[in-house]
């Protein structure tokens, strides 16, 4: 077996065991619904999604790590590559996050689980062989601006959990007892995206123009991934800057949270597949 | 009388003016910003790929009027993007420099005094015990509290029933942060407004064995900002000697580019005898001075030499056709005005690896290096208009006034080439193609104060951390003979019992 393919059967492998850890937390909500009291057989379940979790990012952490070795640089140079790093990126941060905040994360195990298996999935999809990369890529830049803006987006999808979490338990509250209190979430939330936010701006506007200057003679050029970016940027500056200063919590703010991460995810997908540009390195 | 509409104007224009420069607005126009991006993104921009725009109108004949009306087109450059960020601009520079003093005063500000009753504050806790000696405690209080403000007042006197107030803030750097972070943006404003007003960018192809010198004339196109002086470019030329293009040539992702480099020699305008050697590449510019060369793009300029019907070489050079797909199929054009009797153009196609299918299929190109060179190419006569005094593309024959040379059966006459071939025209005299040589498209760049939007963005983000990880907290402490009090408020509010855990500790210190 040669290392590409290893990569690949580890790649498969780590999916795999995601969407039997989905299905575990899946059975942890099942088991657990309408009592507020954490039944023995619920308890299992989250206790085999969490160690299958671990397992599965082990096994996607040894696949990225390999696809790298066979190419013989970074293993984020395209899409497919790009989207398995940021599912080690984010559930590291799951995994870290669980052991610092307990039961204020641990919830989020399904919801993780399942976006892991989607983003894996559909990565899937846009397989390319390893391989060296076009001459634009050829650069130091490779490494801080496309590590940021991965792990800008896993913490992006966690605030947008906790905010997803709020605008459930904020609304009916009984239906969802497992749920940490709402203000809790809109902390998790903000904690998340507050972390986020200077990796992003760092990743967009600091790395991303350095980099644009040296590859393409200019700082910023309107290229649809620089566009969606910038409109990314302004969506979590107003959210963050609408819950420090304004006090302008709950619904609203989680709202304006969810419209930035939308953003974020229509510039990896749909940019990079529907609209194109000098950032059109999925293929 | 005459006072009252006068009046009611300017608070019109103060009302207009507190309007704009609310935060709330402020934020609402960063939102609109942001909104008005989108389309430039999903529609071909002129300035980005002009080709792309073309075939925009001719896909959309009926849609591509009205948004070209509406200039979306040219998106950033249009009259509502440039007012909403006018707006933006003048409503944050009126929103940041009221709020930059308020940070600054709450930067130096004193801790607020201690409230009457201690009970109310989010934590607090009382403590009944005999102190013998008050200063002492209230020291070990200030202790405590680490690297806090701390304002200590006495009231009355202690032996006689009176106690001493302690007030202290901490996270003061959090105003630091607003204050950094908000200038930062005006920062960024100023530099790219000052950037695009004294800077230019222009693109130019230069051919293997060509030069290219710094004057407005060599250059394909060119933009410059409004205050920056045409005249005034600075002095340089280079040489490209080599072009050198490398392809993956095996597996799925054969033809995928790999290297592009340009080799040669540059000068200075002073020092034009002192000649230094350079190697482009992508991601690693020249820096000539304060001007950059970048090489973003290159392709194929094929050698053609043309004899007219009298006999004489009219036309012996290098011609870039350019590459429109990922394989470098090319087109371009030969304008050949001084050819006897009648002007000659030819218009026609490169394939770098020509491959055929059949024999009445049309050639591809298979791959992106020229291992088949071929170049097809139809031939008009006439006048090619290069007189009439209207500027010409070089990429286009204009056909007002050429006729295409036909075959005996009426169907277009065409030559098809690889290097060495020579075709005799029609009429008289012949065309070869005498070799394959590369070009560099070159872009030629100077960007000023390009530090300044890039530094406040760096500090706007040392700002911003400091702002969103600080959070300000105030502790007041009340010690009299009898009775210890603390108590705390979190300006920004923490999850989780960390308030209590403060005062608890506060307290047990003293």
């Amino acid at each position: 077996m040669t290392s590409e393919t290893f990569a690949q059967a580890l790649v498969v492998a780590a999916t795999v065991l995601l969407a039997l850890a989905f299905v575990a937390h899946v059975a942890e909500w099942a088991l657990g619904r309408g009592s507020d009291e954490e039944p023995p057989s619920a308890a299992m379940a989250a206790g085999i999604g969490r160690s299958v979790t671990v397992l599965a990012w082990l096994v996607l952490l040894a696949g990225v790590v390999t696809r790298g070795v066979a190419a013989g640089r970074v293993p984020w140079g395209n899409m497919y590559e790009f989207g398995c790093a940021a599912v080690v990126l984010m559930l590291a941060a799951y995994l870290i996050l669980i052991r610092w905040w307990g039961s204020a994360i641990d919830w989020t195990g399904a919801a993780i689980t399942g976006v892991s298996t989607v983003v894996l999935g559909a990565s899937t999809l846009v397989y390319v062989p390893p391989g060296p990369l076009v001459p634009a890529l050829h650069s130091y830049w490779l490494v801080l601006h496309v590590f940021a803006a991965m792990l800008a987006g896993a913490a992006f999808v966690l605030g947008a959990i906790a905010s997803v979490g709020y605008l459930l338990k904020s609304r009916t509250p009984e239906r969802f007892p497992r749920l940490p209190s709402a203000t809790r979430l809109d902390e998790i939330a903000f904690k998340v995206n507050a972390f986020a936010f200077p990796i992003w701006t760092f990743a967009a506007l600091i790395a991303g123009p350095i980099w644009a200057q040296y590859a393409w003679g200019r700082y910023w050029g309107w290229d649809p991934k620089e566009v969606w970016a910038f409109i990314t940027w302004v969506v979590y500056a107003g959210y963050l800057h609408a819950r420090a200063t304004a006090g302008w919590k709950g619904r609203a703010a989680a709202i304006l949270c969810l419209v930035g991460f939308t953003t974020f995810l229509f510039n990896f997908v749909g940019v990079n597949l529907f609209v194109g540009g000098l950032h059109s390195y999925a293929k | 009388m005459s006072d009252a509409p006068e009046l009611s104007r300017r608070e019109f224009a103060r009302w207009i003016w507190r309007q704009l420069t609310s935060m709330r607005t402020a934020l609402l126009l960063l939102l609109l910003l942001a909104l008005v991006a989108i389309p430039g993104s999903v529609l071909p921009q002129t300035s980005v790929d002009a080709r792309a725009v073309e075939a925009y109108w001719l896909d959309h004949p009926d849609l591509a009027p009205w948004l070209d009306r509406l200039g979306l087109f040219h998106t950033y450059t249009s009259v509502w993007f440039s007012a909403v960020y006018l707006l933006l601009m003048v409503s944050l520079v009126g929103c940041i420099v009221p709020r930059t003093i308020t940070y600054a005063k709450a930067f130096r500000a004193r801790p607020p005094k201690a409230p009457a009753i201690f009970s109310r504050m989010p934590a607090s806790s009382v403590r009944e015990v005999a102190v013998a000696d008050v200063a002492a405690a209230v020291e070990r209080a200030r202790a405590a509290l680490g690297r806090a403000r701390v304002d200590v007042v006495e009231h009355g006197v202690i032996e006689e029933g009176g106690f001493t107030e302690l007030s202290a803030e901490s996270g003061h750097l959090r105003e630091v942060g607003n204050l950094l972070f908000h200038l930062a943006i005006v920062g960024v404003l100023i530099g790219v407004a000052v950037g695009s007003l004294f800077g230019y960018r222009g693109a130019a192809v230069v051919t293997e064995g060509d030069g290219f010198s710094n004057v407005l004339t060599q250059y394909d196109d060119f933009a410059s900002g409004a205050l920056f002086d045409r005249e005034a470019l600075p002095p340089f030329a280079l040489q490209v000697d080599a072009v050198d293009a490398r392809f993956q040539l095996t597996g799925p992702q054969r033809g995928a580019p790999r290297m592009f480099a340009a080799h040669g020699r540059w000068s200075a305008g002073a020092s034009a005898n002192q000649e230094k050697r350079f190697d482009l590449r992508v991601n690693h510019p020249l820096k000539i001075g304060r001007t950059s060369v970048f090489l973003i793009g290159q392709g194929y300029a094929p050698v053609f030499k043309v004899t007219d019907a009298e006999g004489d070489v009219v036309f012996h050079d290098a011609v870039p056709f350019l590459p429109s797909d990922g394989t470098y199929t090319s087109s371009g054009v030969v304008k050949v005005p001084d050819a006897q009797p009648e002007g000659l153009g030819f218009q026609g196609f490169f394939l770098p690896t020509a491959v055929s299918t059949g024999k009445a299929e049309a050639p591809v190109s298979a791959f992106p290096a020229a291992a088949n060179p071929l170049v097809g190419l139809f031939v008009f006569r006439g006048d090619l208009g290069l007189d009439s005094g209207r500027p010409q593309s070089v990429f286009m024959l204009d056909k007002a006034r050429l006729e295409q040379v036909k075959t005996k059966d009426g169907a277009p006459f065409r030559v098809s080439l690889t290097p060495g071939q020579i075709a005799d025209l029609p009429g008289g005299g012949s065309i070869q193609f005498v070799e394959v040589r590369q070009f560099a498209r070159l872009q030629i760049s100077s960007a000023p104060f390009a530090w300044l939007p890039l530094g406040a963005t760096i500090l706007g983000v040392a700002g911003l951390v400091l702002s969103l990880l600080i959070r300000p907290r105030r502790t007041w402490v009340r010690v009299s003979r009898t009775v210890i009090e603390v108590a705390a408020l979190d300006r920004v509010p923490r999850g989780g019992r960390d308030l209590e855990e403060h005062v608890r500790r506060v307290q047990e210190a003293i």
